[in-house]
């Protein structure tokens, strides 16, 4: 079963087709009436309404952060989200990850001929209120449809800006030695709900995605914190890849303490099951942060008393020693190093 | 987690690390058999924790690692066939074969499928009556009652359009192979616990009585690993060589009974080659005549397709216990899981791939 739509108020208005038919991408009338019917009532706004071919915004003063992201999950509705949620959040996350709060949205959506209209509403609804929520409003967008068979139900573009604040520079090449690792929360829940759901895996208890907008959290820790030296969220490839980003681009190393990762107990089932390492598995709501050393305290206390923080805990820190590697203290107190995975992981034969 | 976290727990593994310390006296050369040992071994660090005196040498128990060539072109002109769906467990479809792997036979527009079960392709062959469905059967004894599950579903069925590329290998004939050899080192085995849920332990006592050596049947966490040397070194020491299980919790001396009568109605013995290795006596299932018509080398007429195995690569002698993955000038060099050159890389439970994974840091300093 699916979990229900956020709300049950915006029931789908009555089209004249139950499916996306060629169309309704043909740029005529069907086109007009799914824009009409379905897109603008959930994204009204003054700039959108305009239905100009562009928006036109008025930006506060400061550097522009812009993000773009396209998103092709399967299945589109998993525990605890849909692609709607995941094609705001990833996207307003990003531009985030600079320390911009995200303004604006553009998106682009493709549709393959035969999805349901109920289908394509709840995708919708799940956006108009993923960006309430992240306090992004959409300004522009466009939208495709293309034969059965040529995508995959559907895929969404997104792309967003904000405006990094004045002082604030963060960057994955601006880790030191002697700074914090700090991670929001439980690893690879998105990965793995993504994962248990599409092979029909039953768990005593659901996965749910952690599918979550990250701003509010960004802004708690630079309240405490401007200098963070680095954020980034560790979605495709999980939090081993974004460490390793940090390690190449800031050629330092990092030491991390295997017992100070947390996974929840039934996500770490799951992983046992299909052989799976957490480290590797993708999170669509948590951030790692690198903060300077004697900052971490504060910085980690503003984190925990934030809804997406409750969770955080310093995993590690950035050392001068062995540039490049990401190394783990594993809990019977030996090393091994944690690469950039190769490739999708794979689920082992035995 | 409950059934894993006591496994793990790192009091009792420092008393177990303490105890193999006051045990032993001198040096012992001990094999875990299973890929999945040596890659927990390799991703706890547990051979950093142990006493010089032991030396864990790696065996031959990645099934994928010791699926020859031949059959992985043999899977490759199958599942690029049209009309026909070819399945596998993951960590098959990336092992390279003499020159592509089946992730390229998909993206050249063959119909390549990862499932978790070999049931879900039985499935696939009752949804799809129009198209072949194949399953690259692989493993050792372990995953051998689930693929002859399979195929007695499927014939019982009379879905004659599913069949099975049956790559099976057996792990007692391969230890009596390395025991064998007047090369062999080895003179303790962490025999693998999951095979010996399935098979039980007689295969072990004759091999442990004829060639004088301690079989610790041993599970696959770090407190199981550790309690299994522990039990090996202790055996060592008082110059005894019996079969021990460390694995009661799964192992019952005589197996699963009803997992080896279905294997054995479906399988039966057969010579098998190794990759690395060559082709052991008696160490491989092949599929019964009986169920010829569900094999998918006779079906596809692939025999007659053979590969030659590249040379300057160790991995046999890896494979064997006679040389360890940092001895090899190619690893980490010339010789990695982006550009494995031999069996030992290809797959994430080979012994090189471990190294590589976990601990290339000692061993490329």
């Amino acid at each position: 079963m699916n979990p229900v739509p956020p709300r049950l108020s915006c029931p789908l208005p009555i089209m004249d087709h139950d499916r996306v038919q060629l169309a309704h991408g043909s740029g005529g009338l069907l086109s007009a009436q799914l824009i009409d019917r379905l897109f603008l009532p959930r994204f009204a706004n003054p700039i959108l309404n305009r239905l100009e071919d562009q928006a036109t915004l008025e930006l506060p003063a400061g550097r522009v952060a812009m993000s773009t992201d396209t998103f092709v999950v399967d299945p589109i509705f998993f525990p605890g989200g849909s692609i709607g949620d995941l094609a705001v959040n990833g996207t307003v996350n990003d531009v985030a990850m600079s320390g911009a709060p995200p303004l604006y949205l553009a998106a682009a959506f493709v549709l393959e001929e035969g999805l349901p209209m109920a289908d394509l509403h709840r995708v919708l609804v799940a956006m108009e209120e993923a960006a309430r929520v992240a306090g992004v409003v959409v300004v522009t967008g466009d939208t495709k449809v293309v034969p059965r068979g040529a995508c995959d139900k559907i895929f969404i573009t997104t792309t967003g800006i904000g405006v990094v604040p004045e002082g604030v520079t963060i960057s994955a090449a601006s880790l030191r030695p002697g700074d914090a690792i700090i991670l929001s929360g439980t690893l690879a829940d998105h990965g793995m709900a993504i994962l248990t759901t599409r092979q029909g895996l039953s768990f005593h208890s659901r996965i749910q995605s952690d599918t979550a907008a990250l701003y509010g959290l960004v802004a708690a820790m630079l309240a405490v914190c401007p200098t963070i030296h680095a954020l980034r969220d560790p979605t495709r490839g999980g939090a081993a890849t974004t460490l390793n980003e940090f390690v190449r681009s800031s050629r330092v190393g990092i030491e991390l303490e295997e017992g100070r990762i947390t996974v929840r107990p039934e996500v770490q089932g799951a992983c046992e099951v299909l052989g799976i390492d957490p480290l590797f598995v993708a999170n669509e709501g948590k951030l790692i942060a690198a903060v300077p050393g004697e900052a971490a305290a504060g910085v980690l206390a503003a984190m925990r008393n934030h809804p997406q923080g409750r969770e955080a805990a310093i995993i590690g820190r950035v050392t001068a020693q062995h540039p490049g590697l990401v190394v783990l203290r594993t809990a019977l107190g030996a090393e091994r190093i944690v690469e950039m995975p190769v490739a999708e992981q794979l689920p082992r034969i035995c | 987690m409950r059934f894993v976290d006591e496994y793990r727990d790192p009091e009792l593994a420092r008393r177990l690390l303490a105890e193999i310390r006051a045990t032993v006296t001198r040096p012992w050369t001990i094999m875990e058999i299973c890929g999945g040992q040596t890659h927990a071994i390799m991703k706890h660090g547990l051979d950093q924790l142990l006493p010089p005196e032991i030396e864990l040498v790696h065996g031959p128990g990645c099934p994928v690692c010791v699926t020859p060539l031949e059959k992985i072109d043999r899977a490759i002109a199958i599942a690029g066939r049209p009309a026909v769906i070819f399945t596998s467990f993951g960590d098959m479809l990336r092992v390279p074969g003499s020159c592509q792997d089946l992730f390229m036979v998909r993206a050249a527009g063959g119909d390549v499928r990862m499932v978790y079960s070999p049931l879900e392709a039985v499935k696939l062959a009752r949804q799809y009556p129009e198209c072949e469905v194949v399953f690259f059967a692989v493993g050792f004894e372990t995953t051998a009652p689930g693929n002859a599950l399979a195929i007695r579903q499927a014939a019982r069925e009379g879905l004659a359009n599913f069949s099975a590329l049956a790559s099976h290998v057996l792990v007692a004939p391969a230890m009596r192979y390395l025991l064998s050899q007047p090369t062999n080192r080895v003179q303790g085995f962490l025999a693998a616990g999951h095979v010996c849920t399935v098979m039980g332990l007689e295969e072990y006592e004759p091999l442990a009585a004829e060639f004088k050596v301690p079989m610790v049947v041993t599970g696959f966490e770090p407190v199981d690993i550790l309690e299994g040397i522990l039990l090996t070194v202790r055996q060592l020491e008082k110059g005894e060589h019996r079969v021990e299980n460390q694995y009661g919790r799964s192992v019952q001396p005589r197996g699963n009974p009803a997992a080896r009568q279905v294997i054995d109605e479906v399988f039966e013995v057969a010579d098998r080659g190794w990759r690395g290795i060559g082709i052991i006596p008696a160490s491989g299932l092949a599929i019964r005549a009986r169920y010829a018509s569900h094999d998918a080398e006779k079906k596809f007429a692939v025999t007659a397709i053979t590969a030659t195995e590249p040379t300057g690569c160790v991995s046999g002698r890896i494979l064997q216990g006679l040389t360890k993955p940092p001895a090899c000038p190619a690893f980490g060099r010339a010789c990695s899981p982006a550009h494995p050159l031999g069996a030992t890389m290809v797959s994430s439970e080979g012994a090189c791939a471990a190294y590589y994974r976990y601990q290339r840091r000692a061993v490329l300093s």
